[in-house]
Parts: structure tokens; C-alpha cells; sequence
């Protein structure tokens, strides 16, 4: 059994049975009912039309549990005066579960457990091993998304930015079980994409294109960081690059521009310069001054003071910095990477280390912790 | 989505405000206690914000590499440690409120007399993985 091909299809069968007038959380359970059926047996009798089978399978048994169902009796009547199913453009059901997904009433972990279960067809098993908590616990995360959103009607658009934050969530996540979470964003936001006339779904695609694109260059073999600026760009992914760049051109041609763009506009910078020293950083600082604009956030601020470093020497770098909160995850990090740049090693030997202590994860740890090192002038000795 | 590590100690963190060893509670308050520790657990697993748990005994012992060839050297248990572990949880959370509202939950166990030890829980983030943004 072709199981990317169920995958693919899961989102749209769920989409119809929605569509047609099913609660969410029965139509989900009924199509995890079809799944089943089909792995038992597709393998032995193919099905001419997979999408056709699973709806058919899957709508016998939401009705079949909707009857079992005494006390939803009435349910039932009001099931009978539904219009009979006909074709429908699948696209369209598939992006109402985007919405439904990324609820506004949902935390952002039951979002994006249900959007992965929902719209990408995993299992809750993978979906569990991908976050590294056990399948109970994410089968209860998922089944109390469901009730929440059970009683939500499909009857306006939700907003396009949840949906896209759901997905930026994903794309950010750390993978570690068979599911390569990053792959997995990518291939929603592209179908996301592909049905909506939005360009922020196209510049959150390119972003992520532009990043998974350097992937293989940010770990060196021993599973340390490699920075942006001693990377092999001889292992970027070219093809991968050129989708994100002509992605984002189309966007950014239509004129209305969001923080996705904004944000996939430096990365494309960043993958256009043959060399770390060629990158038009003057280029970056104005893509910041527009990120800034639109989001306010102080961690753009803090990137935008590192590409001023780079544009304007590290004493411009430095003064940006100083209108900024010293708080700021990673504050520590640019202040020392500047004052180095600056000349001080010794304030910069001192931030490092400062930096290490608050690093979010392992691998940043170790990397300023070398950089430390390395100005303590022990390194390598 | 972040990992936090929930530690009891049996000493070592400041005292509880309800600072009675528990050897000297009543049978009733030890179960209530122990219930209160059990539906925590079963209610976190309920809202998907568990990951595991489990009690440690109070013994330990040091052990350390004593150079090729040669057995690991032990020591203790340490009657005098300062700092001792009763029991861990980890739990999965959407942000470091929900955790510190969690651990204070927790630490409003029953003790003696049927009232909230109000005991100190260590609450320590795991590290997480590298986003795939970063640059």
C-alpha cells in the first residue's frame, strides 16, 4: 500500500465528511476507522479509486457510530436532510481543515498536533515520537483538540496568519522520530499555498524552502553548529534555493508584503552571496527596517543590530544594540560576537561565556563555548 | 511545547511552610498525600502535558572512573549531602507559566494536619532542539 498516497488523501476524505455535515471529531475518528480497513485490505484488493473508497468507507461508518448513537438521534434526522455528497474540488475541504486546525481556541501544541493528525495524515504515534513525549499523552492532546473544535462551523474563513504560524511552529521544531518534521511543513505549506490567493503562504514556503535548502551545511558531521558564515555553500541545495527565490519574487511582485516575505527576502540574501563577505548586507539592515515595521518584535531588532554590524562596523552594530533590552534571548551572543569583532576580546571572552549559560539548547552551547575558548586562547592547543 | 524537569527534594531545597516530616502524619494524611501526587499525574496525562515520573529512593551512591584496568571507585551514600531527590517529573507544556503554574499546583500537596505543605519544587527547563531557524 502506497502509504504517502493515503497520507495525501486523508486530509481531503476528512475534508468531505466535514463538509458534508459531520462533527469533526466523529468524521476524524471515522476516517482513522477507513485507514484501518484500507491496510487490511488494499494490499490484497487495490481499490480503482483510493479517494472514492475511503469517503465511501469512511461515511458508512461515521453514520454507522452516528446511529449507534441513540441519544444522537436527532442528529440523525437532521443528517437525512443533508444534500447528497457530489464531486467537490478537494483543495477546498483540505484548506477548511486548515483553518479548523489552527483555531485560535486551540494552544499552539494541540494546533499543531492536530494539524499534523488532521491535514497531514500522521499517525498519533509518529506525531508523539517526532515531539518526544509518549503516544498516550499526544493521543490526549489530539482527542481534547477535537472536542474543542468539535462544535466549530465551517462558515467563514479563519485567518490566514494562525494557519501560517501553525506551520511555521511545525517547520521549527527539532524532529526525532520517523517523521522529518521540517519536510512535513514544507509539503503542507505548499498545498496551503497552491489553494489560496494569499502571498504570505508563498513567502512562508519560500522561507522554508531557503532554509531547509542549507540544511546539510548548518552540522558539521559530529553534530555541532556550523554559523551561516563558515558554511559550505558548495552543500546548499541549488534547486531548492531557486524555488524559494522565484516563489518569493512572484509574492513580493504582488505588493503586499507580510513578516513570511519579509523574512524569506534576508534569507534569499543570505543564499544569493557566493561568499559570507559578498552578502549585500545594506540589502539585509533595509529587509530588517521592514520586518521591524511590521511585527515590532524586539528579537527582530536584535537581529537587525548584528546586520548593521555587518553594514555599518561593529560600533553601528554596537549603538543598535544599546537601545535594546539586555534580556533578549541571545542578546549576550550578537553583544559578543560584536565587541570580538570590535577588538574587545576580553568583554567579548566574558559575553560568550555569559551567552552559554543562557543558550536554548545543546548545540548553541557547545558553539559559544568554543568561541569562548577560543578567545581564552585555548583552543585547538 | 517545551520540556520543564519538576524536582522534589527531600532536602537540600528550603524548607516548606507546612514542615512536618512525613513519618509523623496520620496514616489518613499520608494517602491524601499520596492520592494528590497520583490524580496530578493522571490529570496532566489527561491534558497531553505529561511525559513521566517517578520517585527515587533516598540512597545513592558516588561512583567514578579509576583508570584503565581498574574497578570504578564508589562512595557514600553521603549521610551529609546537602541536596537529596525524592522524585522527578517532566511535563510538556506550552510556556514556562503554564510549568510554574504546574509546579505550584504540585506543591500544594497535602501534608500534616490535611493542609498544602507549600513545599520548594525545582523547576529546570530541558534543553531543546536547535530550531531550524536560527540565522
Amino acid at each position: 500500500m502506497d502509504e504517502a498516497l493515503v497520507r495525501s488523501l486523508t486530509p481531503s476524505v476528512l475534508g468531505i465528511l466535514v463538509r458534508r455535515g459531520a462533527d469533526f471529531a466523529a468524521a476524524e475518528d471515522a476516517v482513522q476507522d477507513a485507514l484501518v480497513e484500507a491496510v487490511r485490505t488494499w494490499p490484497a484488493d487495490p481499490p480503482r479509486d483510493p479517494k472514492g473508497w475511503l469517503v465511501a468507507v469512511a461515511w458508512r461508518r461515521f453514520l454507522d457510530a452516528t446511529r449507534a448513537d441513540t441519544a444522537r438521534r436527532r442528529r440523525e434526522d437532521s443528517l437525512d436532510g443533508e444534500p447528497a455528497p457530489g464531486p467537490a474540488p478537494g483543495v477546498d475541504d483540505t484548506l477548511q481543515l486548515y483553518f479548523l486546525c489552527a483555531h485560535p481556541s486551540l494552544t499552539p501544541s494541540s494546533a499543531v498536533a492536530l494539524t499534523l493528525r488532521a491535514v497531514g495524515g500522521l499517525t498519533t504515534g509518529q506525531i508523539a515520537r517526532a515531539y518526544l513525549v509518549p503516544e498516550a499523552t499526544m493521543a490526549q492532546r489530539i482527542s481534547r483538540a477535537k472536542r474543542t473544535v468539535s462544535g466549530v462551523r465551517f462558515d467563514r474563513p479563519g485567518d490566514v496568519a494562525t494557519v501560517l504560524r501553525v506551520l511555521y511552529l511545525v517547520f521549527n521544531e527539532g524532529y526525532s522520530g520517523d517523521v522529518d518534521l521540517a519536510a512535513e511543513a514544507i509539503r503542507l505549506t505548499r498545498q496551503l499555498a497552491a489553494a489560496i490567493d494569499h502571498p504570505e503562504p508563498a513567502g512562508l514556503l519560500a522561507l522554508m524552502l531557503l532554509h531547509h535548502a542549507r540544511r546539510a551545511a548548518r552540522t558539521a558531521p559530529d553534530g555541532s553548529l556550523v554559523p551561516l558564515a563558515e558554511q559550505d555553500r558548495g552543500r546548499w541545495d541549488t534547486g531548492a534555493i531557486a524555488e524559494g527565490v522565484a516563489i518569493l519574487q512572484a509574492a513580493l511582485a504582488r505588493d503586499r508584503l507580510g513578516e513570511f516575505q519579509a523574512q524569506a527576502a534576508i534569507a534569499a540574501l543570505h543564499a544569493d552571496a557566493p561568499t559570507a563577505e559578498e552578502t549585500d548586507w545594506v540589502q539585509v539592515v533595509e529587509w530588517y527596517d521592514e520586518l521591524v515595521r511590521l511585527t515590532g518584535s524586539p528579537v527582530v531588532r536584535l537581529n537587525r543590530a548584528v546586520a548593521v554590524g555587518e553594514a555599518d562596523g561593529p560600533r553601528a552594530g554596537l549603538a543598535a544594540l544599546a537601545a535594546l533590552d539586555d534580556s533578549l534571548p541571545r542578546y549576550a551572543a550578537v553583544a559578543a560576537h560584536l565587541h570580538e569583532r570590535d577588538g574587545d576580546l576580553a568583554t567579548a571572552a566574558r559575553l560568550y561565556v555569559e551567552a552559554a549559560h543562557k543558550a536554548p539548547n545543546l548545540a548553541e552551547r557547545a558553539h559559544l563555548t568554543r568561541q569562548a575558548a577560543r578567545l581564552n586562547g585555548r583552543s585547538g592547543r | 511545547m517545551a520540556k520543564y524537569l519538576l524536582l522534589k527534594h527531600y532536602r537540600g531545597a528550603p524548607a516548606a511552610v507546612n514542615d512536618v516530616p512525613m513519618e509523623q502524619w496520620t496514616p489518613e494524611e499520608v494517602s491524601a498525600h499520596v492520592r494528590y501526587m497520583r490524580e496530578f499525574a493522571a490529570r496532566l496525562e489527561a491534558t497531553g502535558e505529561f511525559v513521566d515520573g517517578q520517585a527515587l529512593a533516598p540512597e545513592g551512591t558516588f561512583v567514578r572512573y579509576d583508570g584503565e584496568g581498574r574497578p570504578p571507585v564508589t562512595d557514600g551514600p553521603f549521610a551529609e549531602t546537602k541536596d537529596l531527590i525524592a522524585g522527578w517529573m517532566v511535563i510538556d507544556v506550552d510556556s514556562y507559566e503554564r510549568a510554574v503554574e504546574l509546579a505550584g499546583e504540585l506543591s500544594a500537596a497535602p501534608g500534616a494536619g490535611g493542609k498544602p505543605i507549600h513545599e520548594w519544587l525545582e523547576l529546570r527547563p530541558f534543553y531543546a532542539a536547535p530550531p531550524t531557524i536560527t540565522e
